[in-house]
């Protein structure tokens, strides 16, 4: 039967939740990574899982399983800038085309071609406007992630995306030899440098049709119908235009779910009321999803990459938030359940489906 | 024979690593080499690039704060510490 699998990044290490095909009952195993801050962690889709944990004490390293979680190897060899620039801490992991990226801070990407043995530095999107500013410490307080999201193309070893945390989404064609910024159209309610850059991109998400993208970021949600060349706010109607977690569909292109946040200081849901929200005309028109989700004191979090969808004909969808808990969905957003209570603040949620 | 003391954070990442054990070297970044041949990786867990001391790993040889460069014999006692903090 099916096997349904969830790693769930958190402060204090990596947990797994594994439940089957219909998603109701779910075993939660861990914390890994000898209870390391994970800031990410994914499934390869083959055998691997790979986790991106990062030490206050011993630094970084990329850890790595082909049993489920059972037994745990870890490297950081390679996993340094040989000029002296900071490394604070690895942010991000792709694992696809039988290769590894690696996303971290200071803004940059590392690439492994032997399983996560050794990496090397694959690009640091040298040239692109205000690059040079980018290692500043003024430009990076203790929490940025520097590269806060890697995202390959299925289709294409030489497709991908990156977004460098509050400058720009940016879009490769060439398998990071040269970079394009995809922010034509989005919002800034700040003074900006460059025309290009200096937009802060909270997270990205994919629908079936390659035109159809769509953006959780600082100001607002936005929709792209041309593959990232230009984007359209499609903000009204929510509670908020601040956010960071977004999910689109498997097979919908019209389909797309954001958690709105209080965008201030909180940053947690507004009324404390737990809610999804739900478009499925593209951003014209949202709906509350909050069936089985807490609507009295519920003042959840949820970070950019704690939200992540299945592919099952009745996706499931899963979001962790910054507080411990953990909710499911397996009927296509329609009623939600809380699969676990108590964890550390959750970083990162995957799916993987085996 | 000089005495290496290790964190407890740092046995769980090195199969059969041990929390105390015996190096022969004149420096205490030689000392970490030394073992560093054994546990491959074990360094990139104390130094960054350079190699310099993470932020939160001190040392001490004989009680006294050192610097990686620091001189030891076979008689000192180095002590790797990992910085009271978090939550």
């Amino acid at each position: 039967m099916a096997k349904t699998v969830l790693l769930i990044g958190t402060r204090k290490g990596l947990f797994i939740a594994e439940s089957d095909a219909d998603r109701r009952d779910w075993q939660l195993r861990g914390p890994y990574c000898e209870g390391w801050p994970v800031y990410h962690a994914v499934h390869d889709g083959d055998s691997a899982i790979y986790a991106a944990a990062a030490s206050e004490w011993h630094g970084s390293a990329i850890w790595k399983s082909t049993d489920l979680g059972e037994t745990w190897t870890h490297s950081s060899e390679g996993l340094t800038y040989d000029d002296g620039r900071r490394f604070s801490k690895v942010s991000n992991v792709s694992a696809a085309h039988g290769r590894v990226l690696v996303g971290v801070e200071a803004p940059g990407v590392f690439e492994s071609t032997d399983g996560g043995q050794t990496f090397s530095l694959k690009t640091r999107l040298e040239g692109q406007p205000g690059w040079e500013g980018w290692d500043d410490p003024e430009n990076q307080p203790p929490g940025h992630l520097g590269m806060s999201s890697i995202m390959s193309d299925p289709k294409s070893k030489d497709h991908w995306w990156a977004i460098v945390q509050g400058n720009s989404l940016f879009e490769t064609t060439d398998d990071g030899k040269t970079w394009t910024p995809r922010n034509r159209g989005l919002r800034r309610d700040w003074p900006a440098e460059h025309e290009e850059v200096g937009f802060c991109v909270h997270r990205v998400a994919f629908s079936p049709d390659p035109q159809r993208m769509y953006q959780q970021n600082h100001v607002g949600m936005h929709r792209s119908d041309d593959a990232g060349a230009t984007w359209t706010e499609i903000s009204e109607g929510l509670p908020s235009d601040f956010g960071f977690a977004a999910a689109a569909h498997p097979f919908d292109r019209d389909v797309f779910h954001v958690i709105p946040l209080d965008p201030l200081h909180a940053r947690t849901m507004p009324e404390g009321k737990a809610c999804v929200w739900r478009t499925e005309d593209g951003g014209s028109t949202w709906q509350r999803r909050d069936n089985g989700l807490p609507q009295h004191d519920a003042y959840l979090g949820v970070l950019r990459e704690g939200m992540a969808m299945d592919t099952y004909d009745s996706p499931g969808y899963y979001f962790g938030t910054s507080t411990g808990q953990l909710f499911a969905s397996n009927d296509d957003a329609a009623s939600w359940q809380e699969i676990a209570g108590y964890l550390p603040a959750i970083t990162s949620v995957e799916v993987a489906m085996l | 024979m000089a005495q290496l003391r290790l964190p407890p954070t740092l046995p769980p990442l090195f199969p059969e690593l041990p929390r105390k054990l015996d190096v022969s070297a004149p420096t205490v970044v030689g000392a970490l080499t030394e073992l560093d041949a054994r546990w491959p990786g074990l360094m990139d867990r104390l130094c960054s690039h350079g190699p310099t001391l993470r932020p939160h790993i001190h040392v001490y040889v004989d009680g006294k704060r050192a610097a990686l460069d620091d001189a030891i014999d076979e008689r000192s006692r180095i002590d790797v510490i990992a910085a009271i903090s978090g939550g």
